[in-house]
């Protein structure tokens, strides 16, 4: 608890956070006053914003103090203070990570993927969007993360209803109406909180570190409070049997909104879940982890299944993330520092490796114009390195040791094997299926002889090779070399695992003591 | 000999002095008018606007004053000048200025030019600021009246529009109904108590003590007087009227009838309920419950359904209405404390953003007023850019978005009802408006993302006046200032809560 409470203030001298939320924001606005003559100068303009935020995140990574829980760099001011609500952002080692791949992304999208009609408007979206995103890793004021949580909805509801494809107004209606169910009910859930947070604390507080440490909710009160928060976020993951708006948001979004929705946007529903879930309501989220780990193998197994029968590629990439995320929330749900730790860092590898895979898939349809596997064959042959790219990627994916998603993976299973085992045991299954479908997948567009529409393939060009460097080195670097991720994340993970403990009497298994048979099932 | 001296009251000028100005002005426009020949252009729009900036000017000296000397009943106890009235004239007013403006090409456009609906304007203000005040029931009946008649006549002021003739021919006859109920309500309890004075009725009611049974004239008069109202502001299920008459007037008509014509029939019904009603809340509660729950729902449900933008809006603007009566449904738990200010706040934000909504809507209506169709909003982000991004920002804040006014109002009533643990008035409310959301990405998508523009290019190319075009840009603003930095608006919102009893 005390870990909790120390709230360290960064060294940097200016509130680094705000202006990772704000940065993005002006050269959206920026961005749209551009004149429409010099379309040069407007992607120069989103491009320099986005790699000065980028360079901020980065910033922020290097002068994070590792080994410690709180949160760092936090800046507070009154806003709206009839309603006692401030703006108050700070990061940890759970958001720490979130908010640089965030960073990372953003400028990536904007040099890969060109957007095909309205570039002005449509990196207008893009920045705005990385605004929202940073603001909802950020907030640790109840309002203000609805407030991000919510607006993110309007970029990408554009984003991928002007740039996507052919369904793509029912899809990115469908999204926005899915996620807004979900938030109907956070946000009377959080008005709640706040409201109730008065009996402890003598006023009414949207602030999450006063409410985390003040208030005590009545049991009943806290498992409605936390399922009125979690509908909002098994929708935002999603969790079974709320995943249906995925594939087709995923499917019909351009190249650079698949990889934003893959790569960040996904992870606010299991940040959510960590941070305003088990982290706020320590006894319900507890008290109701049967119910989210089976959803969580559910999801696993489902995703699994129904990427194997897909058709369509991007499809294919789209359903093996309701299985990836699956993964996250059985981590996050185990209740052990390592699946915990194993699931944030989880976040972080599935944002690079699928955001990298839709990047991909997004280049075979640029140049064959179908993201049919049967359309395509026989690609080795014509594009080698384009093949070997593809590979690295889809084989962190799988999670094959060596690449940052066996790390991941590794640590979710190896944590829930003591207190989650026989959903554990289901959940592995899971990763030879990944390994099923995406080398099946592999074999039927990279192997063969290609037939004529495919002898053209164009090989990598050099801006393309460009953009998925960063992505595979940072696939290759953290499957080598977790530790100093690790090390970061591990001390947030354990203050929140504490917290739960002191709540509920629950007691987590030591860290690796595997013979424990008392961890029991439930 | 016998003469009796009538004892004349004393009378407060400061105090009605923005009545008084809007009434000479209102005179003067219809003698200047019967003398001279139709002004062209926007003469008469401009003098109106003026007439309520200087209203809202005296209004804010009222307001400072009240500050200071504190709230007050005047003129024998007919108007309350408190905090809450100046919060409801200045909205009145600024909605007067915002329409007027509104108004002024909309008429050259359709060659209507003349002064008498500038009149009317003025004339439904008064009625509308004399009900937010009164502090009678008589008083409150005379102030509906005069806003009503003159909004009848608006609504059949396009002379050339059988749709605009049957909305006000429909709008009367069923407004006419209504005021008898509310007549034959305000007798009962008058009946009841032996008085009609707002305080005067809350008064009788906090020390007399009825015996069982015997209080039935008086909850009759309670229902009727919430039937009348429940009209006035169009809940389920006495809206049947709102889609017609919003989709046949004149738009700028429905836009003033949507933001003057709810402010003031709620703000009525706030200083009834505060006042005059607050022992009987357990009488009027569970009726209010059920009337914001049903106008939620069947409000935003059928408007997802509509073809029509005019239509929808007047759907959506009894879904609105649902959330307003939620914050008054939390008075009728613990008092005006949350329900209040949360419902003038919605209001106030409701009020500029249906103004901005349904200037939008009048310009692509183009000539005629008639392609009010969803249909004709297609293509419009390529063609106006600007006026589609305002429309979008106002129907994102309709839809409840964050960074916008509508998420303030929303959260203002969610918050008043969760703190008297009304959660599933709340939940309810919520998942309703989800529903709403369908409607507005409707129009979205209608305005950016259908890019088929043939078939109808023979369209008339929309032409953003420059007076349509200050209300839309101000009504924009307002809604992301208020959106972003709100502490403001509900501040004042808050001071309403002193009201004079």
């Amino acid at each position: 608890m005390s870990l909790l409470a120390s709230e360290t203030q960064g060294s940097l001298p200016f509130p680094i956070l705000t202006a990772l939320i704000l940065v993005p924001a002006i050269g959206s606005v920026l961005t749209l006053m551009s004149s429409n003559r010099r379309p040069e100068i407007t992607k120069l303009i989103a491009l320099l914003t986005s790699v000065f935020t980028g360079a901020l995140g980065l910033w922020m990574l290097a002068s994070f103090k590792t080994g410690e829980a709180g949160y760092q760099f936090t800046s507070k001011h009154q806003w709206i203070s009839t309603w006692n609500i401030g703006w108050h952002v700070g990061v940890d080692g759970i958001s720490l990570f979130l908010v640089v791949l965030t960073g990372i992304l953003f400028p990536l999208v904007i040099i890969g993927c060109d957007p095909h009609h309205d570039e002005k408007r449509y990196l207008a979206w893009l920045l705005l969007l990385e605004a929202g995103v940073m603001g909802s890793f950020l907030s640790l004021d109840l309002f203000l993360f609805f407030l991000f949580f919510e607006i993110v909805l309007v970029p990408m509801y554009f984003l991928i209803g002007g740039w996507g494809y052919d369904q793509r107004i029912y899809a990115a209606t469908k999204f926005f109406l899915y996620t807004m169910v979900g938030s109907a009910f956070m946000l009377v859930g959080i008005v709640t909180t706040a409201l109730l947070a008065k009996n402890d604390l003598g006023h009414v507080s949207f602030d999450l570190v006063e409410i985390a440490e003040g208030a005590n909710f009545a049991t009943s009160t806290g498992r409605w409070l936390f399922f009125a928060f979690a509908i909002a976020f098994a929708v935002k993951v999603p969790l079974f049997p709320l995943h249906t708006w995925l594939p087709d948001a995923h499917t019909q979004a351009p190249t650079g909104g698949s990889v934003i929705l893959a790569g960040v946007l996904l992870k606010l529903g299991t940040y959510g879940l960590l941070r305003f879930g088990v982290y706020l309501f320590p006894e319900a989220a507890l008290w109701s982890r049967e119910i989210f780990l089976t959803l969580a193998v559910i999801g696993i197994i489902w995703g699994a299944v129904a990427a194997t029968m897909q058709k369509d590629l991007k499809r294919l990439v789209a359903y093996s993330s309701v299985a990836h995320l699956g993964f996250i929330v059985l981590g996050t749900f185990a209740f052990t520092s390592e699946a915990m730790g194993g699931g944030v860092m989880q976040m972080i590898n599935h944002g690079v490796s699928t955001g990298a895979l839709f990047l991909l898939v997004g280049m075979i349809y640029e140049r064959r114009h179908t993201r049919l596997i049967s359309e395509l064959k026989g690609l080795q042959k014509v594009a080698p390195i384009f093949a070997a790219a593809f590979m690295v990627v889809m084989l962190s994916s799988i999670g094959v040791p060596g690449l940052n998603g066996f790390v991941g993976e590794f640590l979710i299973l190896i944590g829930s094997f003591n207190t989650a085992r026989w959903w554990a045991v289901v959940a592995a299954t899971g990763v030879i299926l990944a390994a099923l479908y995406l080398l099946w997948a592999y074999q039927r567009v990279f192997h063969g002889e290609p037939d004529e529409a495919n002898s053209t393939f164009r090989e990598l060009r050099l801006r393309e090779g460009l953009v998925l460097l960063p992505f595979i080195g940072i696939i290759i670097f953290c499957g080598v070399y977790p530790k100093p991720m690790l090390d970061r994340i591990e001390p947030s993970v354990k203050a929140i695992l504490e917290r739960v403990e002191e709540k509920t009497g629950y007691v987590a298994p030591h860290p690796m003591v595997l013979e424990s048979h008392e961890g029991g099932e439930g | 000999m016998g003469a009796q001296t009538i004892n004349y009251p004393a009378i407060d000028w400061l105090a009605i002095a923005p009545l008084i100005i809007l009434l000479s002005g209102m005179m003067i426009n219809l003698v200047i008018a019967a003398l001279t020949r139709v002004w062209p252009r926007a003469w008469y729009a401009i003098g109106t606007v003026v007439l309520a900036v200087a209203a809202i000017i005296v209004e804010m000296f009222i307001w400072h004053d009240i500050n200071q000397d504190g709230s007050r009943i005047i003129i024998n106890n007919a108007l309350s000048i408190d905090h809450f009235a100046m919060f409801c004239w200045i909205g009145i007013a600024g909605a007067l200025a915002l329409v007027s403006l509104s108004t002024a090409e909309y008429l050259r456009r359709e060659d209507l030019e003349g002064p008498e609906v500038y009149a009317l304007y003025i004339c439904a203000a008064i009625g509308a600021m004399i009900m937010t005040a009164s502090n009678d029931m008589i008083v409150l009946f005379l102030g509906l009246e005069t806003l009503s008649i003159a909004l009848y006549v608006l609504a059949a002021s396009h002379r050339r529009r059988p749709d605009s003739q049957e909305s006000g021919l429909k709008y009367f006859i069923l407004g006419g109904f209504a005021s008898a109920f509310f007549l034959y309500g305000i007798a009962l309890i008058y009946g009841s108590t032996g008085t009609t004075n707002i305080s005067g009725i809350g008064n009788v009611l906090s020390t007399e003590v009825f015996v069982n049974g015997d209080d039935a004239m008086l909850l009759a008069g309670i229902a009727l007087l919430i039937v009348g109202l429940a009209f006035k502001v169009a809940v389920v299920p006495f809206h049947f009227w709102t889609p017609d008459v919003y989709q046949g007037a004149p738009t700028p008509v429905t836009s003033y009838m949507a933001s003057v014509g709810k402010f003031a029939a709620f703000a009525a019904l706030l200083r009834v309920v505060t006042t005059a009603l607050p022992t009987r809340a357990e009488d009027w509660r569970p009726v209010i419950w059920v009337l914001a729950i049903l106008s939620v729902v069947v409000g935003s449900v059928l408007a997802v359904v509509q073809t029509d933008v005019k239509r929808m809006l007047a759907y959506s603007s009894i879904s609105h209405a649902g959330f307003m009566m939620i914050g008054i449904e939390s008075i009728g738990h613990s008092g005006d404390v949350e329900g209040l200010p949360a419902t003038l706040l919605y209001l106030m934000i409701y009020s500029v953003l249906v103004i901005g909504t349904f200037t939008v809507v009048s310009l692509v209506t183009r000539t005629g007023d008639d392609g009010s169709d969803i249909g004709s909003f297609r293509g419009l982000g390529k063609e106006r850019p600007a006026l589609a991004l305002a429309m979008t920002v106002f129907l994102l804040a309709q839809a409840g978005m964050p960074l916008t006014s509508g998420f303030i109002a929303k959260f203002g009533v969610i918050q008043a009802a969760a703190a008297n643990e009304s959660y599933a008035i709340a939940i309810v409310a919520m998942v309703a408006s989800v529903i709403a959301a369908l409607l507005y990405l409707r129009i979205m998508i209608s305005m950016w993302l259908s890019d088929e523009e043939s078939g109808d290019d023979k369209r008339e190319a929309i032409k953003v006046p420059f007076s349509a075009g200050i209300v839309v840009a101000g009504s924009a603003f307002f809604t992301l200032l208020v959106g972003v930095w709100p502490g403001w608006l509900i501040d004042a919102a808050q001071a309403a809560l002193q009201l004079a009893k």
